[in-house]
């Protein structure tokens, strides 16, 4: 539904309104900005000591290779989670019980554990039974296992909004189960929630954040770092600024390109009618229009 | 079971803080993410476009940026001095709400046309469509979803505990002082996260059917 079948084309009294309430709104938000600005001045954010910390060029390389780790850590994981996320589904959708069963177990149980209760499993539980895991390999496995189950629930939720038609046919060509599902089902699902599956890679892109938690060198422990030079002044405030412009272009580079591929895929009429089936959640399954918000 | 017992209270303190964030900052996220949908659909374009600044900042930042702004950034702003847990609640909400005002935009656009266009033709002002015909029905149909962000944030509150609030995610660095293995501890930190996420989706059922179709 577009916005304007909300409210009627603004005559005169609805015009003077609406600019009246726009005036308010620049208004509350300048007033957040001046006084967050203001703040940040008066407790001297914006002293030259602060912020001369990044005018060095090894505090430049480091700030590039912590982004890199970070980056590192989310290309291994989102590989990784996409496979994992695939085959769970497969066992998911699979027609034998006792295949089912325990892998719709295993997918509720890591979409339920916190992903930092499950790095610091894997990284401070781990050694007291003799696997000693570094940083990287926890953050990795932790990112894995979360997001490839969260992934699953995606594809699973993209194979059931299908057309029934699309199996039937399959089978009517004489194909056998696994090829109607990798051949027919499982490439028209993902391109049909292609939108959810790059919400969730920028989520993994997120989520590599709380390594910092198990000591995984990346950008917000090094904003971090930066945070104790008490030579700068402590510029926590400024390097948390610095971090968050990396995040912020580094996403929506990511949510570029999901834009990009998304406009340029092919959609079959199959593909259209899932997409449609998803938004107005009539799937008939229970996951439709419930799909992982990927947060 | 004995590691459990014998450290009781650092995990009622514990598990007692992250319901008392999930709750505050479930309370104010749904308040501030309908407000923001609702500016997000609303007649002036700037509004629209503060809220979509606002979405695609927050929803592009790390949780944990966010709570290292205010939790380490916060103090040194010389502004009233606030505890680490309403920090804690102030991040959570600006992050969830994001999440809360794209999952209701999205229900909104679920509510078919002629219910906009009934109440435009009944004389209803967009506050009184909005609040009364579109926002009942998009509630409903984002109750699964909505639930989804309400589960996601109960995991989201653990982040806190890398700042300095004792809550379910530091048990185990309390608990490593007292000499308790750790795997053992996480492992009951884990179950206790799988039950309160368990029962939130019993919730979440229950609701769904409650209103399905309605």
């Amino acid at each position: 539904m577009a916005t304007s079948v909300l409210f009627d084309a603004p005559g005169p009294k609805a015009k003077t309104r609406n600019a009246i309430l726009a005036v308010v709104t620049v208004l509350v938000v300048l007033g957040i900005i001046a006084f967050v600005v203001v703040q940040l001045g008066k407790s001297g954010q914006f002293d030259s000591k602060k912020w001369s910390i990044f005018t060095y060029p090894l505090v430049q390389k480091s700030f590039a290779t912590a982004a890199l780790a970070t980056l590192k850590a989310f290309g291994v994981a989102a590989v990784l989670s996409l496979v994992l996320g695939f085959l769970l589904a497969l066992g998911r959708l699979s027609d034998h019980a006792w295949l089912r069963g325990p892998v719709t177990w295993i997918v509720e149980l890591f979409r339920a554990v916190p992903l930092l209760v499950l790095m610091m499993l894997f990284y401070y539980g781990l050694p007291t039974v003799g696997f000693k895991l570094t940083p990287f390999t926890a953050v990795v496995v932790s990112l894995t296992l979360y997001n490839g189950s969260v992934l699953s629930e995606v594809f699973r939720a993209g194979v059931n909004a299908l057309p029934k038609g699309q199996k039937e046919a399959g089978f009517a060509v004489g194909l056998r189960k696994g090829q109607v599902m990798t051949s027919i089902l499982l490439p028209q699902a993902v391109k049909a929630m292609l939108p959810a599956i790059i919400a969730q890679l920028v989520v993994i892109l997120k989520d590599t954040a709380i390594g910092f938690v198990i000591t995984y060198q990346e950008l917000l422990y090094y904003v971090k770092y930066l945070g104790s030079q008490v030579n700068f002044g402590n510029p926590i405030i400024p390097g948390a600024m610095v971090g968050a412009v990396i995040y912020i272009g580094m996403c929506l580079v990511l949510s570029g390109i999901a834009k990009y591929a998304e406009h340029k895929i092919n959609k079959s009429p199959a593909i259209a009618k899932a997409q449609e089936n998803l938004a107005v959640g009539v799937a008939g399954d229970e996951t439709a229009g419930g799909l992982p918000p990927g947060v | 079971m004995n590691t459990l017992l014998d450290n009781l209270d650092i995990f009622t303190k514990g598990f007692g803080n992250t319901l008392i964030l999930f709750a505050w900052s479930a309370v104010g996220a749904l308040i501030l993410g309908t407000v923001v949908a609702a500016m997000r659909v609303s007649p002036v374009p700037i509004m629209r476009g503060v809220g979509t600044v606002y979405v695609n900042t927050v929803r592009n930042t790390p949780l944990t940026l966010v709570m290292m702004f205010f939790a380490l950034g916060y103090p040194q702003l010389g502004l009233p001095k606030l505890d680490y847990i309403p920090l804690a609640i102030i991040a959570l909400i600006l992050y969830t709400a994001t999440y809360v005002a794209e999952t209701l935009r999205s229900g909104i656009n679920t509510v078919p046309l002629g219910q906009a266009e009934a109440a435009r033709a009944i004389g209803l002002t967009f506050g009184q469509s909005l609040s009364q015909i579109i926002l009942p029905q998009a509630f409903r149909a984002v109750v699964p979803p909505l639930f989804n962000v309400l589960i996601a944030l109960l995991k989201n509150t653990t982040i806190a505990a890398a700042f300095s609030v004792l809550e379910a995610g530091a048990i185990r660095a309390y608990l490593s002082e007292r000499g308790e293995p750790a795997l053992v501890v996480l492992l009951w930190v884990a179950l206790v996260f799988v039950i309160l996420v368990l029962i939130l989706s019993a919730i979440q059922r229950s609701f769904e059917k409650k209103w399905r179709n309605a």
